[in-house]
Order: C-alpha cells, then sequence, then structure tokens
C-alpha cells in the first residue's frame, strides 16, 4: 500500500500533464494549471527540508566529532548568525520582529547597513566570490599538466583550445586586428566564433538530443511504475 | 620520487603567483585593450535596442554571489540599456540568492554617484543612504574609467519603473505559472507589497504581455528554462547572458527558430555589450585582468609541451642506449 498508492498518484498526475501540453482545454489544462500552483507549494517547503537536513546533518558530525569537526561548527553558526539577524532585523528594506535596528545599522558604517545586509555584502559575497576564483588556479595547473601533444586528437584539441583562447580575449583583437579585409577570416574571434557555432553547436546538439531521449525515457519509467528507486527502499 | 614531487610543487607555486600577479596588476593599472563584437552580443543589444519605448520587460536574477563577477557587469548594463530606452524592468529570481542580486542592481544604478553622498553628508543633509559599500567600490573603479561610465538613473521610481517581485522556487513551473498568471504567481513582491497596488504591474498579466525576457543564469533553474517555457510555450523573446563555460551549450538555441535571441558569455560578452553602448564599465575593466590570464596559461602550456618533449627525447635517448 506504502508503495501502491504513490505509484497511482504519480501515474495519474504524469499522464494529466502530458495530456495537458497536447490538449490544453477544459479539464486538462486547468487541471494542469492547479497541479502547478501545488507544485510551487510544495517546492517552498523544500526549503524548510533543506534547512532541517543542514542541521541534523551537521549536529551528527559535531557530535561524534567527524574528521575536521570544527568546520561543520563553524558552518551551523554562520547559518544561525544569518538566520537570526534576519529575523531581528530584516534585510535591506524589510524589517525584522524588532524593527529596523536603525542604531545597529548606524553603527555598522555609513550609510547605514542592517547587519544582514553587512554580513552578505562584506563577507558572504567576498567569500562566495573567492571560493569561485580559486577555479581560475586550478584550470590554470590543469592546463599546463593536461594540454600536452601526445597524438592527432590531443594535438586537434590544444589548437582548438589554443584559438578559442585567444579569440574569447582582448589579445586575440590586437594580434590579428591589422589583417586586411580579404583575410579577415583569419581574425582570431572570427575562427573562435566559428569553431564555436558550427563544430561546437553541432555536438552539443548531439548531446542535448541525447539527454533529452534520456529524460523523455527515464520519465516514462517513473510514470509508467517501472523506475520505483524514488519512492526509497531498495528496487 | 620525492624531488619529481618537490619540482612539481614550486612549478604550481610559480604558476600560481604568476596568474595572481597577472590577475591582479591589470586590475591597479589599467591597460585599455579592446574587444571585438561577437554577433551573438549584437544580437541581445539589438533585442533591447528595439523594443519600443514603454515596453515593460522581465530580467531574471538567476545567479548568486559566486558568479557576480562575471553576471553582475551584464545585469548593470542590461538594467540601464533597458531604462534609457524607456522600458519598465520587472526583476524575479529563480535562485534564492538572486533577489539580492537584483536589489543590488537597482540600488547601485538608482543611487546618487559617491561624491554627490559624500557632499550632502558634509551639508548635514541624509538625501541618500541606499548606496553600499559594494556599491562604491564598484563605482570608484568606474569613475577611474578613461570613457563614459554606466549612467545613474536617479529619477527611476519603484513600482513605477522598476520592481523586484522576489525569489519563487520551482525554476521551469514556477515560469509556466508566469505563462498563465504572474499576478497569481507572485502575488507581492519582495519586499511583501501586493503586486496589484505596484503601477508597473497594472497592464502585465502574463509572460506574454512582456517586451522580451532576459535571463542572467549560472545553472539551473536560468536561461535554458526560460528558453524552454518562456519562449516555446509562450512565445516571448527570450535573450541573456551566462557564466563563459556555460555559454557554448546555449548555441544550439540561436537558431532559425528564434529560441534564443542571442546570448553573452561571461566576461567577454560583458564587456562587448559595453562596448556597443559606448560604456565603459566594470566588464571593460577586468576584461584586460582576463585576457593577461589567458595568456599566461597559454604560455605555460607551451612550457609544458616543451618540456614534454625534452622528456620523451631524454627516454627516447635512454632506450637506444640500453
Amino acid at each position: 500500500m506504502k508503495r501502491t498508492i504513490p505509484m497511482i498518484i504519480t501515474f495519474i498526475v504524469g499522464m494529466l500533464v502530458i495530456i495537458s501540453e497536447f490538449v490544453p482545454h477544459k479539464p486538462f489544462g486547468p487541471i494542469a494549471g492547479t497541479l502547478e500552483n501545488w507544485f510551487l507549494i510544495i517546492a517552498g517547503f523544500t526549503i524548510i527540508l533543506g534547512v532541517l537536513s543542514l542541521i541534523r546533518m551537521n549536529s551528527i558530525k559535531i557530535k561524534s566529532r567527524a574528521e575536521n569537526w570544527q568546520y561543520f561548527l563553524a558552518g551551523l553558526i554562520s547559518f544561525g548568525v544569518m538566520v537570526l539577524v534576519g529575523v531581528f532585523w530584516g534585510m535591506q528594506e524589510s524589517s525584522g520582529i524588532l524593527g529596523h535596528g536603525e542604531k545597529i545599522s548606524a553603527w555598522l558604517g555609513t550609510p547605514p547597513t542592517k547587519p544582514f545586509d553587512y554580513l552578505f555584502n562584506n563577507l558572504f559575497i567576498h567569500l562566495s566570490a573567492t571560493m569561485f576564483s580559486l577555479l581560475a588556479f586550478y584550470i590554470a595547473s590543469a592546463a599546463y599538466r593536461a594540454f600536452i601533444i601526445r597524438s592527432f586528437e590531443s594535438n586537434l584539441l590544444m589548437i582548438t583550445a589554443v584559438i578559442i583562447m585567444l579569440g574569447r580575449t582582448s589579445l586575440g583583437t590586437i594580434m590579428t586586428g591589422w589583417l586586411p579585409p580579404s583575410l579577415q577570416f583569419l581574425h582570431l574571434p572570427r575562427i573562435a566564433d566559428y569553431i564555436m557555432m558550427y563544430p561546437n553547436s553541432a555536438a552539443q546538439r548531439a548531446i542535448m538530443i541525447s539527454a533529452a531521449l534520456g529524460v523523455i525515457g527515464s520519465s516514462l519509467r517513473i510514470i509508467l511504475g517501472i523506475e520505483r528507486s524514488y519512492l526509497g527502499g531498495g528496487k | 620520487m620525492s624531488s619529481v614531487n618537490t619540482s612539481v610543487r614550486w612549478e604550481r607555486m610559480i604558476l600560481y603567483v604568476i596568474l595572481f600577479l597577472g590577475v591582479m596588476l591589470p586590475l591597479i593599472f589599467h591597460i585599455g585593450w579592446k574587444t571585438d563584437v561577437s554577433p551573438h552580443v549584437q544580437m541581445v543589444h539589438d533585442l533591447v535596442e528595439n523594443t519600443p519605448a514603454g515596453s515593460t520587460v522581465l530580467i531574471s536574477f538567476d545567479y548568486e554571489p559566486s558568479t557576480m563577477p562575471e553576471l553582475k557587469p551584464m545585469a548593470l548594463s542590461l538594467v540601464d540599456h533597458a531604462w534609457q530606452r524607456g522600458h519598465k524592468v520587472i526583476a524575479v529570481a529563480l535562485w534564492p540568492m538572486g533577489v539580492q542580486m537584483a536589489n543590488d542592481v537597482f540600488q547601485e544604478l538608482t543611487a546618487l554617484p559617491v561624491t554627490d553622498i559624500a557632499a550632502d553628508q558634509s551639508s548635514g543633509e541624509t538625501k541618500t543612504s541606499v548606496a553600499s559599500d559594494s556599491t562604491k567600490v564598484a563605482l570608484s573603479g568606474v569613475e577611474n574609467a578613461p570613457d563614459s561610465t554606466i549612467a545613474r538613473h536617479t529619477d527611476k521610481k519603484y513600482g513605477i519603473d522598476y520592481v523586484n517581485l522576489g525569489f519563487k522556487p520551482g525554476g521551469m513551473v514556477t515560469i509556466k505559472a508566469m505563462g498563465r498568471s504572474i499576478h497569481e504567481t507572485f502575488p507581492a513582491d519582495a519586499f511583501g507589497t501586493p503586486v496589484g497596488s505596484l503601477p508597473i504591474m497594472d497592464d502585465i498579466v502574463r509572460l506574454r504581455d512582456l517586451g522580451y525576457v532576459m535571463s542572467l543564469s549560472a545553472g539551473d533553474p536560468g536561461l535554458k528554462q526560460w528558453i524552454m517555457v518562456a519562449h516555446d510555450n509562450f512565445k516571448v523573446l527570450v535573450s541573456g547572458g551566462t557564466t563563459a563555460v556555460s555559454a557554448p551549450g546555449f548555441l544550439p538555441y540561436i537558431n532559425n527558430r528564434d529560441q534564443l535571441r542571442g546570448v553573452m558569455g561571461g566576461l567577454k560578452g560583458a564587456a562587448e555589450y559595453e562596448k556597443l553602448r559606448g560604456v565603459f564599465g566594470p566588464a571593460s575593466i577586468k576584461m584586460d585582468s582576463q585576457s593577461i590570464a589567458h595568456v599566461i596559461i597559454l604560455i605555460f602550456i607551451a612550457i609544458g609541451n616543451i618540456k614534454a618533449y625534452r622528456r620523451r627525447k631524454a627516454q627516447r635517448r635512454k632506450s637506444e642506449k640500453a
């Protein structure tokens, strides 16, 4: 029963949504609209679920003194601080349960900045950008070790990468910008655009079509009850 | 073995230091290299340019602080351009932090210049309290630029010229619901004001009433979902910008079905857009750093290949001797 009822609901809802795509009239159109609203409400609750899961997982690791438990503690404290300052004094134009916190905002700087916005602008934004920026160093290091000519294919890959990298920078424009109009097809940004538009797009389309067919296949398996892993508990 | 590891560690350290300097120095000492405009960015620009004045348009802020350096310059240019063309801007977010990203952009564009704020404060007036510290940093960068800068629209009024409807989870389903009714999907704006009381929303019922939709997208949900639902289901013109790494994946959508009306890819795309507008904004400033970083990577790829060639040669000699 625990598995049959969800499977029946999945089948009915799945079929209704598919039919509504082809027959957007009564009764299918309005039913699909209602289902979408239900989805939006349920999706809102996933945030609460996410928060609860974050607290639970971090607490377990801190309690059991798992490896690097201090980082989990730092994460949990940071989360708690952001939630509390947001609830107490709100953010930007929204007020919190203690109002706008004019005094604390004035103390934090000029122009007055709410505690949540202060932490968001001065800590979170920079930490996030820093984490993402580290990629540049890893990519540089990986490119240095990986782009080695070993075969025809690796040669082709490296030449393409060099053209794209130069074509996507201002340097590419400077290097071949002087070419006469008759040789403009050799202009690096133009070659880079050509590679992106044709060989790249062709390959991307193939990947997209394959992925779309895969999604259709797995969706049908779920709707027809063949794929049941989403119900949990084994097969 | 340990000497090999030490050598690799040193190589990596040298590469990191050079790359760090290559990124940092052009930000401090501006070079001013020019960039070419690609046809895809031209398409985005033309879409905004050719949309009639008075149209209401939608910009979806589908990114978070980690991708701000790439996507915020696009957001600034797009909102600035739209306002300059007389469009009204509705902001929504499919990512939770997109709400703050939109507010940040609106604040920056509607705030008085930092110099004016300082003048106001020294004269004892408190006319402006909206510019955040991040605004100051961004503006100070722009103020040092040689050409014209992104304009400030201090006359734009919230609820009349622009609105931030906030975040809604659900991705594709949210867009689909907006296709039926934006008012039902977003009953209140990001600050809790009922959407029905905002003049900008008077003539806007569903997605079809919009001039175009732009998505500034750092992943899923984002531009792809806007194409699949807003364009394919509701025939709304869709365009936008993405991070450089995901831009190639959107090129197949630029086709004769007009699924995607151009795309800006990464900082380069943002710099191209600024060039088209004759503006020297944050993307143009950062573009020098990116160019130098690419050149450094290329030089190190060449060094890596020379090293590999010499190693192979030495091994061949060794085997011949043996």
